[in-house]
């Protein structure tokens, strides 16, 4: 344990003696101590006795700095005797007045109008990268379209089963759950027309031209679009992306273009399968509602038209793009650090999520006008 | 001064490394004594790292066991555990520091967590540590906007935060300019002999080695384990085992016998 006694030599002076060890843990209260000791004795000479410290580590020292480094008049200064050789050598390392000032900040204070150009600048850059990014997959794919042999059909494989089959069950789950609910929700309202039939054309409907593409597209986003931004974000941390770069390999092309790839061709099936699921959830709760099973899959076949399921995968599609497209865009906008990736994985889900509601709106206005 | 006298700190008894059915180490056993500066040499991909991180508890032994002032690392749990990490740093080969905070937020999280010292004083011990390692005016700068040199000396400062008893360093030098190396060289010395700290340094640093460690294991991979232990200047002059000579005469293996030939003659 470190312990400190304060003595008084004479008038002019105050002794701090100092004992024991010297170490972070147990040093605590003798540095407020001996600050206070200090403060209490502004115009006195301070002796600190250390003849009888028995051991000093890092902390102990930086207290020796502290007690040196306070400003005092010539007279009132602060002396150390009695430190052991060894000690002393980690003390003399240090130049006390250098510690005076505080570390130079580096936060600098920023007025309303340059923060709103900052701002501006930011978002007008984030502008700029989306359209420099769209421009440049676009050219990629053309290009793996022309030259399909250059495409990496294995990393698309691979993708495709990450994004595509290791999904199945939460897109099963999902569009079950959402088929059981539409179907008993709306159920039991109609019961009171004696409609319950056209529960069918409802669920059959909204499953395939809306709730089943969209909920893919969501859960794909949180899924994929997640994983693509994390993966390409380390990449770009561990500085892979650039290492493709000056191996003369594209990114966009290398790393993009199998994910987006992968995402449209998995999309539309994943969807096709949702509505599907959907579908025999809703055929379960009709079963309560004493529909017979014939009769619901008459109606649903009747109801749901060719052009409804297409347009849906469609759309579908669309999502697809944009899930993978954002993921990889976030990805290789990612800066430095651990923190980085966490924020561009954030980023790919929240703006899918935003794209994908918001062009879904397009969609529905485009396909009622024209009549689909 | 006798070895058998000395206080042994880190006894590694017995140790076989493995991950899956690849054995990297095979029955290592060596003691280091307190208040030595103890190099684990070797070349790449013999296995020092994976030594290291055995040692400090971060892989448990397929077989054999590690003690640590005479408490069984990979045995240890919680309290005990804790108390025993208290009293080790390490430094990770790529710096491993906290990207999300400042140089000084770094060092100061030990401070912080393990001691109760004042805001203040964690903050002075603090930049005291980083002006150790010639990082002042850094204070609040973030990992990333340094270099890789840098970042390698702070991580050497957030090790050294709680002055622990046992140091590892997992190749301090490697990233540093030869200047720097040097003066790094002397800061560990002066922490080992004032402080009486034990460090322990995976190293392949020859310059190094020869100014800082008092003893050396070497370890190579075909053999699985330790082909040499003693002082670095002995084995230079009289290791008979080439690997040994190899490495401290900086020569590629396969001119063996070209080179062993004419000194022999």
């Amino acid at each position: 344990m470190a312990e400190l006694t304060i003595t008084e030599p004479d008038a002019a002076t105050r002794g701090l003696e100092l004992a024991g060890r010297l170490d972070a843990y147990s040093l605590g209260p003798v540095w407020t101590e001996a600050q206070r000791a200090l403060a209490r004795n502004p115009d006195r000479a301070i002796v600190v006795d250390c003849s009888r410290v028995e051991y000093c580590d890092g902390a102990g020292i930086a207290m020796l700095v502290d007690l040196l480094r306070t400003e005092r008049a010539p007279e009132a200064a602060v002396r150390i005797q009695g430190l052991r050789e060894g000690f002393q050598r980690l003390l003399d390392q240090y130049d006390p007045a250098e510690f005076r000032a505080r570390p130079p900040s580096r936060a600098t204070r920023m007025s309303p109008i340059e923060r709103l150009g900052r701002f501006g600048r930011a978002v007008g850059l984030g502008t700029y990268e989306l359209i420099a990014f769209v421009g440049e997959s676009v050219t990629a794919l053309a290009h793996a379209l022309k030259r399909p042999h250059a495409v990496r059909w294995g990393d698309v494989l691979f993708i495709a089963q990450e994004v595509g089959v290791h999904a199945l069950p939460i897109v099963a789950l999902i569009g079950l759950l959402m088929g059981v609910i539409l179907a008993f929700q709306s159920a039991v309202a109609m019961r009171q027309f004696g409609a319950e039939i056209f529960v069918a054309d409802l669920v059959g409907l909204a499953m395939a031209r809306e709730l089943g593409p969209l909920m893919t597209a969501i859960l794909l986003a949180g899924r994929s679009g997640a994983a693509f931004a994390a993966e390409i974000g380390t990449m770009k941390v561990n500085d892979e992306v650039n290492a493709l770069a000056t191996m003369g390999l594209d990114p966009v092309r290398f790393l993009v273009v199998p994910r987006m790839l992968a995402a449209v061709a998995m999309t539309p099936l994943l969807s096709a399968f949702a509505v599907l699921i959907g579908l025999i959830g809703a055929a379960i709760v009709m079963q309560l509602f004493e529909v017979p099973f014939y009769t619901y899959y008459l109606e649903v076949v009747n109801r749901v038209q060719m052009k409804d399921l297409l347009g849906g995968l469609f759309k579908s599609v669309v999502f697809g793009v944009l899930v993978a497209g954002i993921g990889c865009l976030r990805g290789l906008q990612t800066r430095t650090g651990a923190s980085a990736v966490g924020l561009s994985a954030t980023s790919a889900v929240v703006s899918g999520i935003v794209l994908i509601v918001a062009v879904d709106g397009i969609f529905a206005v485009v396909f009622y006008y024209l009549d689909i | 001064m006798d070895p058998r006298e000395r206080e042994v700190v880190v006894r590694v008894e017995g140790l076989t490394a493995a991950f899956d059915d690849r054995t990297i180490l095979e029955n290592v056993t060596f003691d280091v004594y307190k208040g030595e500066v103890f190099g684990i040499l070797g070349g790449s991909g013999s296995g020092k790292t994976v030594l290291v991180r055995h040692i400090i508890g971060l892989y448990e032994p397929a077989a054999g066991r590690v003690l640590i002032e005479g408490q069984d690392v990979a045995a240890a749990q919680d309290d005990a555990r804790l108390e025993l990490l208290r009293r080790i740093g390490v430094m990770y080969q790529l710096g491993a520091l906290f990207g999300s905070m400042t140089l000084l937020e770094n060092v100061s999280l030990p401070l912080e967590e393990y001691t109760g010292l004042p805001p203040e004083a964690i903050e002075l011990t603090a930049r005291l540590k980083l002006k150790l390692v010639g990082l002042e005016g850094f204070e609040h700068h973030m990992p990333s906007e340094l270099s890789g040199g840098m970042q390698k000396r702070a991580a050497i400062a957030r090790a050294m935060a709680l002055d622990p008893a046992i140091l590892f360093l997992d190749e301090p030098s490697s990233g540093l300019d030869p200047v720097t190396a040097a003066a790094f060289d002397q800061t560990v010395l002066r922490l080992a002999r004032v402080l009486g700290i034990t460090v322990v340094v995976v190293t392949h640093d020859l310059a190094s080695t020869f100014t800082i460690c008092d003893r050396v294991i070497m370890l190579h991979k075909e053999a699985r384990g330790i082909i040499a232990e003693g002082d670095p200047h002995e084995l230079r002059e009289k290791s008979d085992n080439p690997h040994v000579r190899h490495f401290f005469n900086r020569e590629a293996e396969e001119d063996v016998d070209r080179t062993a030939e004419p000194r022999t003659a």
